[in-house]
């Protein structure tokens, strides 16, 4: 799938693919944004500066830490320790997604995907079929990240204007996405399904435990992966059958069905 | 000592940038190890599920909107409703269950 298979055509097609599906993310982003500005402001940043950190950054709990540094005034070494920390999901993320390109994809396609990675656009684009066309994932941002970026300004230059019943219906809408990706994969796979289940369960229970409280949440999204993921390739190894191989000619054939459905 | 702004948003921004991309660029071929590939494809699946719950909950104003969020949007992609689809019925079951009709 490299060279001339890869017509302007079918470029075209999945970068609208990837607006699409990034305009709800890119609301979702807005309110939630618009919430993070609020601490950005109190951490003394312009919405000039909140813009240029959520175009850069753009993760929820990542510029929640980082603004919480700059309100500290602490050392920059605290600053790289605690985005480490607060991002090394997207660590996992990129390694999953290494294993869903065509290996021939060059360097810099391999850089902006990496750069744009985000909880959500990480989620569409392992949702697809097949491997990652680099193009989806640039339409994916091309909105969200404005949308994120927008949203961080203008909360910190407007504060409160929108009514909070508002705020707070927009912001499941980036759950529902999450739930767009995990429950067809758990209807389709009975072990991905269950695997969904414990998730919730651990999840739930290590919320509840106070031994965990001093942990931030995305450390625990991390350890959570870790475990979680770790125990079920250890019960459940994916065959080559089910797994990738098997996933790359079925979904290839479906991703081609769904592209020649798009050109009608 | 006072630090700048920017600075402190060069530094977060380089460290976000690098676990990004580090993965992406230097794992070019397929993972043969039986392990880590199963690992790496549980990942996005528990990470997504993680992330979800309990935190759905705790986004609108009262629980009891994310809990009927998480339902609707269960019961949505269950039936095959597309990504925005799933994403406003939820926001929609979230603001009538706040109590906004």
């Amino acid at each position: 799938m490299t060279g001339e298979n890869f017509g302007m055509n079918r470029q075209k097609n999945a970068f609208i693919s990837g607006i699409r599906d990034g305009i709800p993310i890119a609301l979702g982003y807005f309110a939630v944004a618009f919430s993070l500005g609020i601490v950005a402001k109190k951490a003394g940043l312009d919405p000039v500066q909140g813009f240029i950190s959520s175009m850069l950054n753009h993760a929820s709990a990542g510029e929640y830490a980082e603004f919480t540094v700059i309100m500290a005034n602490a050392p920059y070494v605290e600053m790289a320790f605690v985005i480490l920390i607060t991002n090394i999901r997207y660590l996992l993320m990129s390694c999953a997604l290494s294993q869903r390109f065509d290996p021939d994809t060059p360097g810099i396609h391999r850089f902006l995907v990496g750069f744009g990675i985000t909880d959500e656009i990480f989620g569409i684009s392992i949702g697809r079929p097949g491997v990652v066309n680099p193009c989806y994932n640039y339409g994916a941002m091309a909105i969200a990240l404005p949308g994120w970026s927008f949203g961080t300004a203008i909360g910190i230059v407007a504060g409160n204007i929108l009514p909070a019943s508002i705020v707070s219906a927009l912001s499941v809408a980036l759950y529902g996405m999450f739930i767009a990706i995990i429950i067809p994969a758990s209807k389709k796979n009975r072990i991905v399904g269950g695997v969904v289940a414990v998730s919730f369960l651990v999840s739930f229970a290590v919320s509840k435990i106070s031994l965990f409280d001093r942990m931030s949440d995305s450390m625990k999204i991390s350890l959570l992966t870790v475990v979680i993921a770790g125990a079920a390739a250890l019960l459940f190894p994916v065959k080559e059958e089910d797994g990738e191989d098997s996933m790359d000619t079925d979904e290839k054939s479906s991703d081609y069905m769904a592209f020649e459905k798009e050109e009608l | 000592m006072t630090h700048n702004i920017y600075l402190y948003i060069l530094v977060a921004a380089a460290v976000s940038c690098l676990i990004r991309v580090i993965p992406l660029t230097l794992i070019r071929k397929k993972i043969k190890n039986p392990f880590i590939r199963s690992f790496l494809y549980y990942v996005p699946y528990v990470t997504l599920a993680v992330m979800t719950f309990p935190a759905i909950l705790d986004a609108p104003q009262i629980p009891a909107a994310g809990i009927l969020a998480l339902i609707v949007g269960i019961i949505a992609a269950w039936k095959g409703v597309n990504m925005i689809g799933i994403a406003a019925l939820c926001c929609v079951a979230a603001f009538l269950g706040t109590g906004h009709f």
